[in-house]
């Protein structure tokens, strides 16, 4: 690994790890409604919704009410992202010449869930399907919203653990706010003025046309890039303005901003472990959660960055007169190189972030095995926002109820039992990724609308990108390989039902669980109490998850990247 | 139920509106004000006219100029089709299309192997750079089309040539666009050249 990559992978994590604290600690105090440095900008805002939505911030809700509230106001905001898409044409900034795709029923249907549920994959592309309103009131919007709801879902699930005998575990519609204006909207604001003053644009002009030095006509799309690409990024949605996404200069124009956006994904998901710490009174257990993170998160970094960086052995070498010391440049900006290409890679694919900086299928068939393998871990390094933060706890659970087997003691977290009904739910939550994703996988390559998708690529690597496109969707990644034409009617709807699956199907079992963790009472640590901030438990936590990831999908890669690898030599 | 199905209609309203409308207004207002060129995409005007844009590629096929990374968005540099090429690793087409772009561009630069770079085509197909390894590869062509020495020609590249940024991050690359305006500023072609 080269210096400069070296660098700066290690000042991105010393980065993410510096600001933990402050900013674990602000989250924590948002969301406990103390006193913070915003309230005077924020609270009469806050006040201002609750009495046009008619909230009473003081009532309390159960889990099961908090869930519903959840879906309620997932469903209102695809139904809301449907209606925008739809009525597009009528709508002011619809340029006819330029936004030619079709915004079919299924297309818009599928474009709606995937933005209210972060997924934000993206079946069309931006400039040649979206309207500038479309682009704000639809997808910037539901990229705040849906954000937030990811970050109040954490929120609760953490606040389930800590309590005792308690019937509630807080308002939905309180953190959802809270997270908006406390979170979202301030970061957003700084984040968008640093952008543009990199070079993101911000305007709402038609497209330019300019007269190329040689006489050629070339189109430059425009629109308001900054707004839109900074909460794609802070609330781990990802779904481009453009169609190369984060590969896009106007997206991305430059080293820094690329380094900031990753921070701009990481540094909440991550701070959320310390909230965690606080709040459940524990902060050595944040702690070791972070641990965890940052070894998967290295290890990615480093699988992905050795095989970009041997390049790809099939396209020759020196002997044949093509110098391959830059890596596996195919769908890579030269301004990132294999550096800031695999950083990006390796952040958004444990994320739930699709903002990719480089096109994926066209990594070598290890290193992209490393991005899909990071969705089927469960986005839990730093993970996406709030969500995140649940996955691993639910991981840290299963690993519990493992030593718990071992040891023949009653599997306990944080002092509560993960008793029959709590372990039904952890199981729900861990197996419906495979439950679902390798049928619609298999589904997909045994039918001939599904291959018909395979236009660019065939053999094994067609069979990943398959495989991506649902684990991405479930995940509520969103990036893809993208040489799969999704936009038929037979993806539109089975990724749609992937992403809502990932979405909803895991909140359910997860704010179960937290209601019956706050249920319990805690009891005192005693002499046969696993202690789950070890550093044993930590490698225990990592191997369980590499074990169930493992058996659950070994096969599937074995007939993809593995053997694209194998036999082809990619 | 039914209060929180009514609250939920509310809400995605009331934060559409702040978030979906007031947000992006707020935003374009203060980069309009504050940069005011960066918010409008940077675009480079010569005699009034637009001729492109200062971080988006352009496609450069003359043998007198320096050359663009090959390019899959729409037809080529297509800055409202923006797109990558998606070959996999082991697709036939992309290990073809390379191995002939080496062909082409060693003919132009005997012996000397051809930088990554020049022969893959970047992610958005609009990238704007090339490494200064690839603009180096070019200059024996271009200095032979323009008549000028390859000595001036490497002043300019390394005078285009920008960094790492805060001297660690991202990698050394040219402007291409930016790089061939001034070559034709500074060694106009002679008339017969851009005749032919």
């Amino acid at each position: 690994m080269d210096l400069y990559s070296a660098l700066q992978y290690a000042l991105f994590v010393a980065i993410v790890t510096a600001l933990l604290l402050p900013l674990g600690g602000y989250l924590e105090r948002v969301f406990s409604r103390k006193p913070t440095a915003l309230d005077r900008l924020c609270l009469p805002l806050e006040r201002l919704i609750y009495r046009i939505t008619k909230v009473d911030p003081e009532i309390e809700m159960a889990s099961t009410e908090y869930t519903m509230c959840f879906v309620f106001f997932g469903l209102a905001g695809t139904l809301l992202l449907y209606l925008i898409l739809r009525l597009q044409t009528f709508l002011p900034w619809f340029f006819p010449q330029y936004h030619t795709t079709p915004m079919t029923a299924n297309l818009a249907m599928n474009t709606a869930i995937s933005f209210s549920t972060t997924t934000t994959w993206q079946a069309y592309g931006g400039e040649n399907t979206m309207s500038y309103f479309s682009q704000m009131a639809g997808l910037c919007a539901q990229n705040f919203l849906a954000g937030a709801a990811g970050l109040a879902i954490g929120i609760a699930f953490i606040r389930g653990l800590a309590r005792q005998c308690s019937e509630t575990i807080g308002n939905f519609w309180v953190d959802l706010t809270r997270a908006l204006l406390w979170v979202l909207l301030p970061g957003a604001l700084i984040g968008a003025a640093l952008l543009v003053w990199q070079g993101v644009p911000m305007n709402f002009h038609d497209y330019a046309v300019a007269t190329s030095v040689e006489h050629s006509r070339q189109v430059i799309a425009q629109g308001p890039v900054a707004a839109l690409e900074v909460i794609k990024n802070l609330g781990t949605n990802g779904g481009g303005f453009f169609n190369a996404n984060g590969a896009h200069p106007y997206e991305n124009p430059t080293p820094l901003t690329n380094f900031l956006e990753m921070l701009a994904i990481a540094l909440l998901p991550a701070a959320l472990t310390n909230t965690f710490g606080r709040m459940v009174g524990r902060p050595r257990q944040g702690w070791m959660l972070y641990g965890v993170m940052v070894v998967l998160f290295a290890l990615g970094l480093l699988f992905v960055h050795s095989s970009e960086q041997r390049g790809n052995p099939l396209l020759g070498g020196v002997h044949t007169g093509l110098s391959q010391s830059g890596g596996n440049m195919e769908g890579k900006e030269v301004r990132f190189g294999i550096g800031g290409s695999t950083l990006t890679a390796v952040v958004t694919s444990n994320t739930s972030t699709g903002s990719n900086n480089a096109m994926h299928d066209s990594f070598t068939s290890l290193g992209g095995m490393v991005l899909l393998v990071n969705f089927l871990l469960g986005e839990l390094v730093f993970g996406g926002l709030g969500t995140g933060m649940v996955s691993m706890v639910m991981a840290a659970a299963i690993a519990v109820f493992l030593a718990g087997l071992m040891v023949g003691r009653t599997p306990e977290y944080l002092g509560k039992k993960i008793g029959p009904t709590e372990n039904k739910m952890v199981m729900l939550y861990a197996l419906a990724a495979p439950l679902l994703v390798l049928p619609l996988t298999a589904i997909a390559v045994s039918s001939r609308v599904g291959l018909s998708g395979l236009t660019t690529n065939t053999g094994p690597h067609g069979f990943t990108e398959i495989l991506f496109a649902y684990a991405s969707c479930f995940a509520n990644n969103g990036q893809s390989f993208a040489g799969l034409s999704a936009n038929t009617v037979l993806y539109n709807l089975t990724t749609a039902l992937a992403m809502m699956a990932g979405r909803f199907g895991l909140a359910i079992p997860a704010l179960a669980f937290a209601g019956l963790f706050a249920r319990q009472k805690t009891t005192p640590t005693s002499s046969g109490t696993l202690p789950t901030d070890s550093l044993s438990f930590g490698v225990l936590l990592t191997a369980s998850l590499v074990t169930v990831t493992a058996l659950s999908y070994l096969p599937a890669l074995a007939l993809g990247p593995v053997l694209e690898r194998l036999v082809f030599g990619g | 139920m039914k209060k929180n199905l009514v609250i939920s209609v509310l809400m995605t309203i009331a934060t559409t509106i702040l978030l979906g409308i007031i947000y992006p207004l707020v935003v374009t207002g203060l980069a309009q004000v504050f940069f005011k060129d960066k918010a409008n995409g940077q675009l480079i005007v010569k005699n009034g006219q637009v001729v492109g844009s200062r971080i988006i590629g352009q496609g450069f096929t003359g043998p007198a100029y320096f050359h663009s990374r090959p390019s899959n968005a729409g037809t080529g540099y297509d800055a409202a089709n923006s797109n990558g090429s998606q070959l996999g690793p082991t697709n036939h087409a992309l290990i073809d299309r390379v191995k002939a772009d080496v062909a082409t561009n060693q003919a132009d630069n005997p012996g000397q192997p051809v930088p990554v770079d020049l022969v893959t085509s970047s992610a958005s197909g609009l990238d704007p750079h090339i490494t200064p390894a690839a603009a180096e590869f070019q200059i024996p062509r271009v200095a032979r089309e323009r008549g000028i020495s390859p000595q001036e020609l490497q002043q300019l590249i390394t005078r285009h040539t920008e960094g790492r940024q805060l001297g660690f991050l991202g990698e050394p690359r040219v402007n291409v666009l930016e790089l061939n305006l001034e070559l034709d500023q500074r060694f106009p072609m002679r008339k017969q050249a851009e005749a032919r």
